[in-house]
């Protein structure tokens, strides 16, 4: 390209650099309504997958001070369904069923005799607001530990009272800061936070925190993975 | 620094100059980057939408209510799905256009050092008070480069803080690093607004006199340029 051209030699050679750009036209295919629902799912896939490499099983979620905590009176309720499923928390208990050695009901004398343990954790919702909370309960591990679930099975997945359900991967069920959580701010879980049971995993978004659990299954597979992933959102989103 | 410079014998024009001012590399990137930037950007309203504060949220005091019309994705999880698949676009041409101005040493063209303070008052006296027009030298001023510099480094800094939005637990220490949580929303938030004002600019600048800019950074190449004419 160092010698001399002419006029059009020059103008064939500009035209080429030109077409080279054409692998761009490429990414019009997000434009096609045809192509763009499939695209846009490849591409929260491959980031759901690089959500799992950033996860680690032993990295803890920042803790606060107590003075850090939002008052109770100003910690957001998002509601799916209706504000209390109105749950008989006399009769209640958690139908456990799949991949486990001991399925059957479990009640809440059975999750409270496991070793509780309270922490001061954030809770970010997918809109991107956030609050710091206090929550009390099981390690999700020492209860799958309990009713003898299988540690390879891939899956937990969860059914509540307003007819919302979740699905949660075993490694981040098996974080020692996951809970089976029956206590918010020392006292029992009110109706309104999702009583008598709620999951609450700190290295989880908001919409993954299940309240008024009814049933639990370890599986391999998920015919449905939750509520807000089947809508379009992330299937992983850990934080 | 060594440009790819060229003759071109013209009968009626005569002789023409011309310089390989972009290779491939970075008008593939710049043209990627442009149509990332425009989802994100896009899809970030939209998702901001969701929560336009950066304050708590009970009570809760809206900000900016940003037009339906400026956002893409339609809804919150739409607008997630666009930007969580055009961030890897973006990093990934962020990366190849370091890797590239580093590895080729192209860099030198537009990275702005201590060498270029000298330049800046002129091109501010001539762009702001319509002072004389100093002499051009290289392919770009002063001021060109400073631009050019911040707007790579605002670009690297969008995606340290949309990462730690996305990831406040597993990077902890970054989140932590920009003041937590709150902050980093806050943060990337400007970001995008620095970003969006270097954009306006940007095309300014190209509508008042940058033809041959705009071309060179289709074909590479840019005819008769300022700076080589004697």
């Amino acid at each position: 390209m160092s010698l001399p051209a002419d006029n059009r030699k020059f103008k064939a050679a500009s035209r080429r650099e030109l077409l080279k750009l054409l692998p761009l036209a490429a990414l019009g295919a997000f434009a096609v309504p045809k192509f763009q629902e499939p695209l846009l799912k490849k591409g929260l896939a491959f980031s759901d997958w690089m959500s799992d490499k950033f996860f680690r099983s032993h990295h803890l979620a920042p803790t606060f001070k107590a003075s850090d905590l939002t008052p109770v009176d100003k910690f957001y309720v998002n509601t799916f369904d209706v504000d209390d499923p109105e749950v008989d928390l006399d009769r209640w208990s958690l139908a456990v069923s799949g991949e486990v050695q001991k399925p059957g009901t479990y009640n809440l004398a059975a999750i409270k005799a496991l070793p509780k343990f309270a922490q001061n954790t954030r809770h970010i919702c997918v809109e991107g607001w956030d609050v710091i909370g206090r929550f009390g309960g099981a390690r999700l591990a020492d209860f799958l530990a309990m009713v003898g679930a299988d540690p390879h099975a891939r899956f937990i997945t969860v059914e509540c009272a307003d007819s919302y359900y979740e699905s949660v991967d075993m490694a981040t069920a098996l974080h020692p800061q996951s809970l089976m959580c029956y206590e918010m701010y020392d006292q029992p879980l009110t109706r309104k936070h999702g009583a008598p049971l709620r999951l609450r995993m700190p290295t989880k978004i908001g919409y993954k925190q299940a309240k008024y659990l009814t049933t639990l299954t370890v599986s391999n597979v998920l015919s449905k993975v939750g509520y807000w992933e089947d809508q379009g959102y992330s299937e992983f989103y850990s934080i | 620094m060594k440009t790819k410079t060229i003759r071109i014998e013209d009968e009626k024009s005569g002789t023409t100059t011309a310089v390989y001012e972009h290779p491939y590399i970075v008008r593939l990137c710049h043209w990627a980057n442009t149509i990332s930037l425009f989802v994100l950007i896009g899809s970030g309203l939209q998702i901001f939408r969701a929560f336009p504060s950066f304050g708590s949220k009970v009570p809760q005091t809206n900000l900016i209510d940003w037009p339906r019309s400026l956002a893409i994705g339609g809804w919150l999880g739409g607008a997630l799905q666009w930007h969580l698949t055009f961030m890897w676009i973006y990093l990934a041409t962020g990366v190849i256009y370091l890797g590239y101005q580093l590895f080729s040493g192209h860099y030198r063209q537009v990275l702005f050092t201590h060498r270029d303070f000298a330049g800046v008052w002129p091109m501010v006296r001539r762009y702001f008070f319509f002072g004389p027009k100093p002499q051009q030298r290289e392919a770009y001023n002063a001021l060109q480069k400073q631009a050019y510099t911040t707007v790579v480094i605002l670009g690297v800094l969008s995606v340290l803080t949309g990462f730690a939005i996305w990831k406040p637990v597993q990077l902890s220490g970054l989140a932590w690093v920009m003041g937590g949580f709150h902050w980093a929303r806050l943060w990337h938030f400007l970001i995008m607004i620095a970003i969006a004002l270097f954009i306006l600019g940007h095309l300014v600048m190209v509508a008042l006199h940058g033809w041959q800019n705009f071309v060179s950074m289709l074909t590479g190449w840019k005819k008769d340029p300022e700076y080589l004419s004697e």
